[in-house]
């Protein structure tokens, strides 16, 4: 299953609805292409919903460190919202989980951008 | 059960990566793996099949990967070879380190050690091949059932 993305915006937050593999490839450009078009347009906050993605590579966990380099060096914030185990396990292995901040309730996710 | 193997020859394509995994992850619940365990089997090929693809040939449609599964009572064994200029191990810097933990890429290897049980890793002039090891757990090993 390749990867799918859609966003929405909630009080003044891009929530990024992400679902599938990121993977080495089309996953990973999606997610960047996403990041980079919300920015172009002045959405600095930015909550990457996680909680369908089954499947992250190593490109794929470049790309969520990428994103949030990016967004973080514009001024912005990107959090990630509902992991799913496998995900959580991943960025506990290469220790990004202190480095991302996670959520996993969206409401409260959204509030603690203001 | 006997020794079984199998190899497949690819093309340095995205394509390899995906087959690389689907067939690790095939041959792993075959070998009677959990599923977490065949996860990380398959994932760690995957990297490994990355590194081939990527940084060993380069893309270069001239140069293949290969790819070998030997499945045996005791252990699941798994070696992928590229025809690249052979991987320099001291350039691989370790992505725990704080300095590295937002960099976008070095995690390959250390993703592949972490869910293998043994990692052997050989570079050559004429290419790298790594081979990754994972033991069979549980009663077909050692023959002894757990105490109730």
């Amino acid at each position: 299953m390749s990867m799918k993305i859609s966003n929405r915006q909630v009080d003044g937050v891009s929530i990024v609805d992400c679902s599938g593999r990121i993977t080495l490839g089309e996953g990973s450009v999606t997610l960047r292409d996403t990041v980079r078009e919300l920015l172009s347009k002045g959405r600095k906050k930015i909550l990457l919903n996680l909680g369908e993605v089954n499947y992250i590579d190593s490109s794929g966990i470049g790309e969520l460190v990428s994103a949030f380099t990016t967004v973080r060096n514009q001024g912005g914030e990107l959090k990630l919202l509902n992991l799913t185990k496998k995900v959580h396990d991943l960025l506990q292995i290469t220790k990004l989980y202190t480095v991302f901040d996670v959520k996993d309730d969206e409401a409260a996710a959204v509030k603690s951008f203001n | 059960m006997t020794k079984q193997r199998v190899s497949y020859t690819l093309d340095s394509t995205l394509e390899t990566v995906d087959n690389a995994e689907q067939t690790a992850t095939r041959i792993a619940a075959e070998a009677g793996f959990e599923e977490d365990e065949v996860m990380r089997i398959s994932m760690a090929v995957r990297e490994a099949a990355i590194n081939a693809v990527l940084h060993g040939n380069a893309y270069d449609p001239g140069k293949k990967v290969k790819l070998d599964f030997e499945s045996t009572p005791r252990d699941l064994v798994i070696t992928i070879s590229d025809q690249g200029k052979g991987l320099d191990m001291s350039k691989i810097p370790d992505p725990l380190a704080p300095e590295n933990l937002l960099k976008t890429s070095g995690r390959g290897i250390f993703l592949i050690r972490s869910f293998m049980d043994e990692v052997h890793i050989h570079p050559s002039h004429s290419g790298t091949e790594i081979k990754l090891i994972k033991h069979v757990h549980g009663p077909a090993v050692g023959g002894k059932e757990a105490s109730p």
